[in-house]
């Protein structure tokens, strides 16, 4: 990241609004869970409908998807030059 | 014999297509672009039912059948063909736009086709056009598309086969619900199933669109995969079996693209995920299911337009599409990055987008049909969506780290064409009624309560989260990921390698006895022929005269016996 002097120091790119951008996102997650309090559940399958259910599915579901496929990548991957001669 | 004046809005696009090589410049982009507006004028103009028949050897022939799910999909080919076609206007290949109008129209072609002859001539024609438009990539598009034809024909095979079963056990080349009960019907739902992407011939997809040219991808994304979802929604409707590919392609799709480094590569997975959504929405088969796997198909090929337009507009400014080399052009292509933005939230089913108003509507279908593990697997794979493709494409092509690129903003009319179809992608979320009123079937489904949307959203900004926790360990690195298409690419020159030295092995083997034979045989003819052999001797002429007389004796007493 350009943190430094340099002209084209985009303020998207600044240490300062990158915390402001993390602290802003963390918080509207916080905002979004409670907001679970005022929502009225229709359950299909009994777990879906538990309190936060989409935040804590969402996330785990990411990690677990991430971890399987970086463990599918062990066996598949190979260098991009691998079917040029 | 065609019995009416109404022309197949397909035809207008094929003969545009043909003319479009003899024309050029302005008057090139002009045909190119009126054409499918007058397709799509024609599409609303068709009455209901059939209308256009033809006779073909002994075979009636229905050329257009007209309903509302025939309309949908052809207006959404025209809208891909009009949007594509404005990104391409500076495309100096008149061949790939020939061939993308020629495809195109034989894509709606397909769409209102009434029976199972003329489907089959026009999924031909697009099997053809659409190679043309891959080898448009250029020189290093040739093999790829050579690989991209052989996979098509031989799904067309699968089908002309499956057809020809079919009308000899049945009579019948009507499209209609079919059951899969006799080996035709299978042969036939296969032949669909190759352009669907489905496994074992997902490959196909991330081989060959990406190494189109930068406005071939656009055009390739749309037609080919969306006809078979279209055709299979008409034939096989409630087929189990289509519920366990979906889910295949879903996760294939995610964890392929999660490994990928080329953006359209990336893409080009999220159409095989995208595609097995439809399925398992087809292969649910509940009107709510149908409803939402042909309206995703809809948004689906406009959402994925703007992500192709978007990545190709940064390939033909910087002339790279790979993660590893792309990174920080938000500072100079701003609008490239805002509608690869609003494309990665459509595709992730962002509320206000056009993806919320579909996805949900199958996930819904799986829950109302009490299928908990579909449901389950499609809210992971939504979570998912995020991550590998609405998140990833846009912040390793637009933001990441800044690798001192600094190119100009695309053309105007490629922004044209990318604020058209990314203000479609948010002009149907937030007006769901406008594609609603088109579907096949009547809609009760209400996309938008606040239950749902806390409920996507937090599903997807948790996402989000994991998403910048794992953002060291999702960078690509410089590699690929091996596919089915392994077994026609790799495999065969690992097994022409193993042959090779089998071959040798053997050669050595029979030559080494051969050797030895012709040693054995050097040194008897030496030992007979050679200096002191016994037929190298001199004889005296008594032996002659004695052998002789010998000869005649014999000959003699035979002759008198």
């Amino acid at each position: 990241m350009s943190n430094n002097k340099n002209k084209d120091d985009h303020f998207l790119t600044r240490g300062s609004t990158i915390k402001i951008l993390w602290f802003g996102a963390l918080a509207s997650l916080f905002i979004l869970v409670l907001l679970d309090f005022f929502v009225k559940h229709y359950e299909h399958f009994g777990i879906e409908a538990t309190f936060g259910f989409a935040a804590w599915f969402g996330f785990l579901a990411c990690i677990i998807l991430v971890v399987g496929s970086k463990i599918i990548g062990a066996f598949f991957k190979r260098e991009e030059t691998y079917y040029d001669q | 014999m065609i019995n009416d004046v109404i022309i197949p809005p397909g035809f207008i696009l094929i003969i545009a297509g043909l003319l479009l090589p003899l024309l050029k410049g302005q008057l090139r982009n002009i045909v190119l672009l009126a054409a499918p507006i007058l397709a799509s004028w024609l599409v609303w103009a068709l009455p209901d039912g059939e209308s256009v028949t033809a006779e073909y050897l002994d075979y009636d022939l229905v050329l257009v059948k007209t309903d509302a799910l025939a309309r949908l999909f052809a207006t959404v080919f025209c809208l891909a063909m009009f949007a594509g076609g404005l990104f391409a206007v500076l495309q100096e290949k008149t061949r790939e736009l020939a061939a993308a109008l020629i495809y195109a129209g034989a894509s709606i072609c397909v769409v209102f086709a009434g029976d199972l002859i003329s489907l089959f001539i026009f999924w031909e024609i697009m099997a053809v056009a659409s190679t043309i438009v891959v080898w448009a990539g250029g020189e290093s598009a040739r093999a790829a598309g050579l690989r991209y034809a052989t996979i098509h024909f031989f799904g067309g095979v699968l089908l002309m086969a499956g057809i020809a079963g079919e009308i000899a056990l049945t009579g019948s080349t009507a499209i209609g619900t079919l059951t899969l009960d006799s080996w035709p019907r299978w042969l036939i739902l296969a032949g669909f199933l190759v352009n669907a992407g489905a496994p074992p011939f997902s490959s196909w997809l991330p081989d060959a669109y990406p190494s189109a040219s930068w406005s071939g991808a656009v055009f390739l994304s749309a037609f080919t995969t969306k006809t078979a979802v279209y055709v299979i929604m008409r034939t096989f409707p409630g087929t189990e079996l289509l519920i366990y590919l979906g889910l295949f392609m879903v996760f294939y799709g995610i964890i392929y693209a999660i490994l990928e480094n080329d953006l359209r590569r990336i893409l080009v997975y999220s159409i095989v995920n995208q595609v097995g959504f439809m399925l398992i929405g087809i292969g649910i088969g509940t009107e709510l299911a149908l409803n939402g796997a042909a309206a995703h198909a809809f948004v689906h090929i406009i959402y994925k337009a703007v992500l192709l337009m978007s990545a190709g507009a940064v390939m033909y400014r910087t002339g790279k599409t790979k993660c590893t080399e792309l990174g920080g052009l938000f500072r100079t292509m701003p609008l490239t990055a805002i509608a690869g933005i609003i494309g990665g939230l459509s595709i992730s089913a962002f509320p206000y987008t056009s993806g919320f108003i579909t996805k949900s509507m199958i996930s819904q279908s799986a829950a109302d049909a009490h299928i908990a593990f579909v449901w389950f697997s499609l809210t992971t794979a939504s979570a998912g969506a995020f991550l590998y493709v609405g998140l990833k494409f846009p912040w390793f092509t637009f933001f990441q780290e800044d690798r001192g690129l600094r190119p100009k903003e695309s053309p105007i009319s490629m922004q044209i064409a990318m604020s058209l179809m990314a203000g479609a992608c948010i002009l149907l979320g937030v007006f769901p009624s406008l594609l609603y009123d088109l579907l096949p079937y009547e809609v009760t489904y209400v996309p938008y309560s606040f239950a749902h949307v806390v409920f996507q959203l937090q599903l997807l900004l948790f996402a989000g989260l994991a998403f910048f926790i794992l953002l060291p360990v999702l960078k690509p690195g410089k590699t690929i990921t091996l596919d089915f298409d392994w077994l026609y690419r790799g495999a065969g020159r690992l097994l022409a390698k193993e042959f090779n030295s089998f071959t040798f092995g053997l050669w050595k083997i029979v030559s080494s006895i051969s050797l030895c034979f012709y040693r054995l045989a050097g040194s008897v003819i030496r030992k007979l022929h050679g200096p002191g052999g016994v037929f190298t001797e001199t004889w005296p002429t008594g032996i002659m005269a004695f052998w002789t007389t010998v000869l005649l004796g014999v000959y003699l007493f035979f002759y008198f016996l």
